[in-house]
C-alpha cells in the first residue's frame, strides 16, 4: 500500500471552527463536541485540530510538532534542529491511550528560535528560514514529519475519528481563543498520520472540505516558488498558496480570497471602476492560484480565522454568531450543539470570504 | 514519356449515367483536368493534372464525380514504396528540390491521439456549462515579479501590456500573398466577431484591414516585408517569426507570379519580384541579438504591445524557449512539425522538427523548473485539429493555441497540398482574381465563427466534466491527462501517467 505523498488521495470532509474575538481562551472541549456531531461526514481515516493561543508562556517561540517513525530518526532530526535552532523546551506531546487510536508514531514538541548566526548567514527573514527548515526535515529526513510550526498555536492530528483524536491528544486540557477541526473521509486508506488535517505552515493552518479540480495546475505553479508538495493533498497546496500570496506577496486576506475564489469575469465587468481594476489585476497576475472545484476552507492565522467557499459554493458552510464568538461549520447542527442561542446564523455566498480577527486586529 | 512518365496517384471517376455534360467541372478546375468533347457530347479528363482538391466533386450537380486512389502499383516493396520511387524519378528528371504544401502527412505518432481526458465522478461534481458560468477567457502577456501599492495601499496596475482573448485560440500567421485577400478578410472579420486575434504573417497588412487592428497580430519575419512604423502600431501585438514548424531552419519564397498589384504594394517590393525571406534574421545570429530586436520593436511601439517570439519545435526547443523568456519576450509561440505551409521543401517538411506535444511538455516543464513559466505566456500550434486537441494542449501547459490549417479547412480547403501551385480552386491560396472571388468573405467569416463557437462549446463541456469552470485551472493540469499505448519515456516527457493509473 502506498503511503500518502506517494499517491494522491482525495477526501470528503467535515470542518468546524470557533473564535472568540476578544481573545478569551476557552477549553478544547467545545470543538470536540462540535465536530463529533458530524461523525458521518468522516470515515475514521483522519481527524485533527488547530488551536490558537494555547502556548502563551512560549508565545515568542516557534512550536514544532513532529511525528517520528523511530527513535533513530528522532535523533537525526534533533541533531538537525540543534544545528539550526535554539531549543528552549522539548517534550513528548501528552496523549491518552484509547482503543480507537492505534499505531501512533512518536509525537514530540519543541519550542525553538532560529540560531542568530545561522539566520544571519542564510540571508533570509526569520519566517522564511523556519519554512525552509520545515521543508528540509519533511523532504530529507525520512521518517520525521513536522506537522505544526507556528507561534502560540499547535496542530493535533491522527488517523481516527476527530472526536477520538481530540480525546487522544487531551485537547480539553488546552485553552485557546480559536480552534478549527477536521474530520476526513478519504476515498482511499492513507494509513499515515501526516496525511490527516489540519495542514499547517508557520501560523497558517488550513482545514478543508472538498476535492479541488485545479490541483495539478496549482501544485505545478506553486512548486515554482520553492514549495514542495510532499503529501499531494489539496489542503497542502491550498496552505502553500495562502502562504505565498499573504506572506510572500503581501496580499491582504480579502485579496487572497479574490485570487483563490476569484469573482467571475461577468461579475467583475459590472463592478465599479476601481474595484474592477483591482479584481482584473488579481486574476491576471495570479491566474495560476485560482482554486477550482468544490471547497470550503477555514484558514487559521496569527490574528484570526478566514472562512471561504469555492465560487460556485459546491460545499456547505454556515456561520453563526453569539456575542464575541463566531462559529463556522459544515453543518448548522455542529454549531447549535455548542451554542443553541445564536444571535444570528447565515450561509456565506460562494467566493465571499468571512474574515474574523481578534479585536483591534487586521487581516 | 518513357521513364519520365508517372502514373497519377488519383483518378477522376466519372459516372457517365449521371453526367449531363453541363461542363461545370471544366469551368471550376483551374488545373484544366476536365475537357468537353463537342463531337461526342462527352466530358473527358486528364487524371495527371488532378490535385485532388474536390472542387469538381463538390460542385457537380448530379454527383457524377468522385476521386479514387489509383490502384496502379509498382511491385510491392516496404522499403522502396511507390511514393519514394516516384519522387526519385521526379528529381532525376528535374534536378530540383521537391516542393510540398501544408503539414507533414507522414506516419509519425500523433501524441494528441494517445492522450485521454479525465472527468469527475461522485467525489467532485461535474459542472453543467448550460447552467453555470464557464470561463474560457485568456490573457496573454508577461507578468511582473511583485505587486506594487500606492501611498493609499491600493494595488497599482504594473502589468505590461496584455492581450485579451474570449477563448484560448488564435488564427496563426498566414501572409497576404500566400493566401488571398478574401481569405484574409474572412480571418480578420471572424477574429473581430469572436473576440480573438488573427496574424498578418510576414507579408505586411493590406490597408483595408487596418480597421481590424484590435484583433490583429502583426508579424516581423526575416524578409521584413511590409514592415513600417504604422504597420507595427496597427495591431495589438508584434510577432517576431524566427521559425515555422513546417520548415524549421529555412526561409521562405513567395514566387514573383504572386507578387502582383496590392500584394506588391503591401509587401513594399516591385511587382513580379520574388519575395525571399532569408533563413535567419540577418540581425539575429544569437540570443543576445534577439533581445535587441525585441526591444527595438518595443521602442517602436512605445512599450504598448506585447512581443511574441515564434520558433519551430526543434530538438533543443526547451533551452531555446528559456533563453527567449529571458530576452524580453512577453509571449513564446512554438510551432510543431505538423504545422502547415504555403510551400516547403518536402524533405524538410517531412523530416525536420519534432511533434508539438513533446515540445510543449518539454518547454512548459523547463520554464517551471527554472521558476519563470509565470513570467511569459506560451502559445502552441502545429496541427490543432479539434477542441479535444486544445483541451489536451492547455492541460499540458499551453496558455493558448494557434490554428491555421483548421481555419483554412473551414474556408473550404480540402487539403490537396498544392498551395505552391498558386491555382487554389477554393480561392484561398491563390492570387488569380477569378479564383479568389470564389471565396465569399461574408460566408467564409461565418464558417470560421461557427467552427470556433462549436469548439468553445466543446471545450466548456469537457472542462465542466472535469469540474473546472475556468480555463486557467486547466492550464498545466497534467493530472487530468492519461496516456494510452505510450512507453515510459514518452510518458516521462509528456509528464503524464498511463491510463489505468490513479491519482
Amino acid at each position: 500500500m502506498l503511503r500518502e505523498g506517494q499517491i494522491r488521495i482525495p477526501s470528503g470532509c467535515a470542518i468546524s471552527g470557533m473564535i472568540n474575538k476578544s481573545g478569551k481562551r476557552i477549553s478544547g472541549e467545545a470543538i470536540i463536541k462540535s465536530i463529533s456531531v458530524m461523525h458521518d461526514r468522516s470515515n475514521g481515516l483522519g481527524g485533527g485540530f488547530a488551536a490558537y493561543g494555547i502556548y502563551p508562556e512560549y508565545k515568542n517561540y516557534y512550536a514544532l510538532h513532529i511525528f517520528y517513525d523511530s527513535v533513530l530518526v528522532k535523533k537525526e532530526c534533533e541533531e538537525f534542529l540543534e544545528r539550526h535552532f535554539d531549543i528552549i523546551n522539548l517534550s513528548k506531546i501528552p496523549t491518552r491511550k484509547i482503543k480507537e487510536i492505534t499505531d501512533e508514531p512518536l509525537i514530540w514538541r519543541y519550542f525553538v528560535t532560529p540560531l542568530q548566526t545561522k539566520l544571519a548567514s542564510s540571508q533570509l527573514d526569520e519566517r522564511e528560514f523556519v519554512t525552509k527548515c520545515v521543508f528540509r526535515v519533511n523532504t530529507e529526513i525520512k521518517g520525521s514529519y513536522v506537522f505544526s510550526s507556528g507561534k502560540n498555536m499547535g496542530v493535533f492530528k491522527a488517523v481516527g475519528f476527530p472526536e477520538d483524536v481530540g480525546r487522544f491528544y487531551k485537547l480539553e486540557e488546552y485553552e485557546g481563543w480559536c480552534f478549527t477541526a477536521h474530520g476526513r473521509y478519504p476515498t482511499n486508506t492513507p494509513g499515515w498520520w501526516g496525511g490527516a488535517h489540519p495542514f499547517a505552515l508557520l501560523d497558517y493552518s488550513v482545514v478543508h472540505n472538498g476535492e479541488i479540480s485545479s490541483y495539478d495546475a496549482n501544485r505545478r505553479a506553486i512548486e515554482m516558488y520553492d514549495y514542495k508538495c510532499t503529501l499531494l493533498t489539496d489542503t497542502e497546496v491550498i496552505t502553500y498558496i495562502i502562504d505565498y500570496l499573504h506572506r510572500k506577496k503581501g496580499l491582504t486576506l480579502n485579496e487572497v480570497a479574490s485570487v483563490i475564489a476569484a469573482p467571475f469575469w461577468k461579475t467583475i465587468e459590472n463592478m465599479k471602476p476601481e474595484e474592477r481594476d483591482t479584481h482584473e489585476y488579481l486574476r491576471m497576475m495570479f491566474s495560476a492560484q485560482l482554486i477550482n472545484g468544490p471547497f470550503s476552507i477555514l484558514v487559521g492565522f496569527e490574528g484570526g480565522v478566514m472562512a471561504l467557499n469555492d465560487r460556485l459554493k459546491l460545499r456547505s458552510m454556515v456561520v453563526g454568531e453569539k456575542d464575541d464568538t463566531v462559529y463556522i461549520a459544515s453543518e448548522e447542527a455542529a454549531i447549535r450543539i455548542i451554542e443553541p442561542n445564536l444571535d444570528n446564523i447565515w450561509a456565506p455566498k460562494g467566493g465571499q470570504p468571512v474574515i474574523v480577527c481578534l479585536n483591534g486586529g487586521d487581516a | 514519356m518513357a521513364v519520365n512518365f508517372l502514373y497519377p496517384d488519383y483518378e477522376v471517376a466519372r459516372n457517365y449515367d449521371r453526367c449531363i455534360s453541363c461542363r461545370a467541372c471544366e469551368r471550376q478546375c483551374a488545373n484544366e483536368v476536365h475537357e468537353y468533347l463537342e463531337d461526342s457530347n462527352k466530358m473527358v479528363c486528364d487524371d495527371a493534372k488532378c490535385v485532388n482538391c474536390h472542387r469538381c466533386v463538390s460542385l457537380c450537380p448530379t454527383r457524377a464525380l468522385k476521386i479514387v486512389k489509383s490502384n496502379n502499383t509498382y511491385k510491392e516493396n516496404q522499403n522502396w514504396t511507390g511514393k519514394t520511387i516516384n519522387e526519385l524519378y521526379r528529381q532525376a528528371n528535374s534536378g530540383g528540390v521537391l516542393l510540398s504544401s501544408m503539414g507533414n502527412p507522414e506516419n509519425y505518432p500523433v501524441y494528441f491521439d494517445k492522450i485521454l481526458i479525465n472527468a469527475s465522478q461522485v467525489t467532485n461534481p461535474s459542472i453543467d456549462p448550460l447552467r453555470e458560468p464557464m470561463e474560457t477567457k485568456v490573457f496573454l502577456g508577461a507578468k511582473p515579479q511583485d505587486i506594487e501599492r500606492n501611498e493609499k495601499g491600493q494595488i497599482v496596475n504594473n502589468l505590461p501590456p496584455q492581450i485579451s482573448l474570449s477563448m484560448p485560440i488564435m488564427f496563426s500567421a498566414m501572409s497576404y500573398g500566400s493566401i488571398s485577400y478574401n481569405a484574409h478578410e474572412s480571418l480578420a472579420r471572424a477574429a473581430e466577431k469572436l473576440g480573438i486575434l488573427y496574424n498578418t504573417g510576414e507579408g505586411g497588412l493590406h490597408e483595408d484591414f487596418y480597421r481590424y487592428g484590435k484583433n490583429t497580430i502583426v508579424q516581423v519575419a526575416s524578409g521584413r516585408f511590409g514592415v513600417h512604423p504604422e504597420y507595427l502600431n496597427s495591431g495589438v501585438a508584434v510577432e517576431i517569426k524566427i521559425g515555422q514548424g513546417a520548415k524549421p531552419g529555412i526561409g521562405g519564397h513567395l514566387p514573383g507570379a504572386k507578387i502582383v498589384g496590392d500584394i506588391s504594394r503591401t509587401r513594399m517590393i516591385p511587382e513580379r519580384s520574388d519575395a525571399i525571406s532569408p533563413a535567419p534574421h540577418h540581425d539575429i545570429y544569437s540570443i543576445e541579438d534577439l533581445r535587441q530586436l525585441v526591444f527595438s520593436l518595443k521602442e517602436a511601439t512605445d512599450y504598448k504591445k506585447p512581443v511574441i517570439v515564434k520558433i519551430a519545435a526543434v530538438h533543443n526547443v526547451a533551452a531555446i524557449a528559456s533563453g527567449i523568456a529571458r530576452s524580453g519576450a512577453d509571449i513564446i509561440a512554438i510551432d510543431g512539425f505538423r504545422g502547415g505551409t504555403g510551400a516547403a521543401p518536402t524533405r524538410i517538411r517531412d523530416h525536420v522538427g519534432i511533434p508539438i506535444e513533446l515540445a510543449l511538455a518539454g518547454v512548459d516543464k523547463r520554464l517551471r523548473d527554472e521558476g519563470i513559466r509565470g513570467n511569459v505566456s506560451l502559445v502552441i500550434g502545429g496541427s490543432i485539429r479539434s477542441s479535444a486537441d486544445i483541451v489536451k494542449a492547455v492541460a499540458l501547459g499551453a496558455d493558448c493555441v494557434y490554428i491555421a490549417t483548421s481555419a483554412l479547412l473551414a474556408l473550404g480547403c480540402h487539403l490537396c497540398r498544392s498551395c505552391h501551385g498558386g491555382k487554389c480552386n477554393w480561392g484561398i491560396a491563390t492570387q488569380v482574381p477569378e479564383l479568389v472571388k470564389r471565396l465569399n468573405p461574408d460566408i467564409g467569416y461565418k464558417r470560421l465563427v461557427n467552427l470556433l463557437t462549436a469548439w468553445q462549446h466543446e471545450i466548456m463541456e469537457m472542462m465542466g466534466g472535469m469540474g473546472i469552470n475556468s480555463i486557467e485551472s486547466l492550464r498545466g493540469n497534467r493530472l487530468m491527462l492519461r496516456g494510452v499505448g505510450l512507453n515510459e519515456k514518452e510518458l516521462e516527457i509528456l509528464g503524464i501517467k498511463h491510463a489505468g493509473e490513479g491519482l
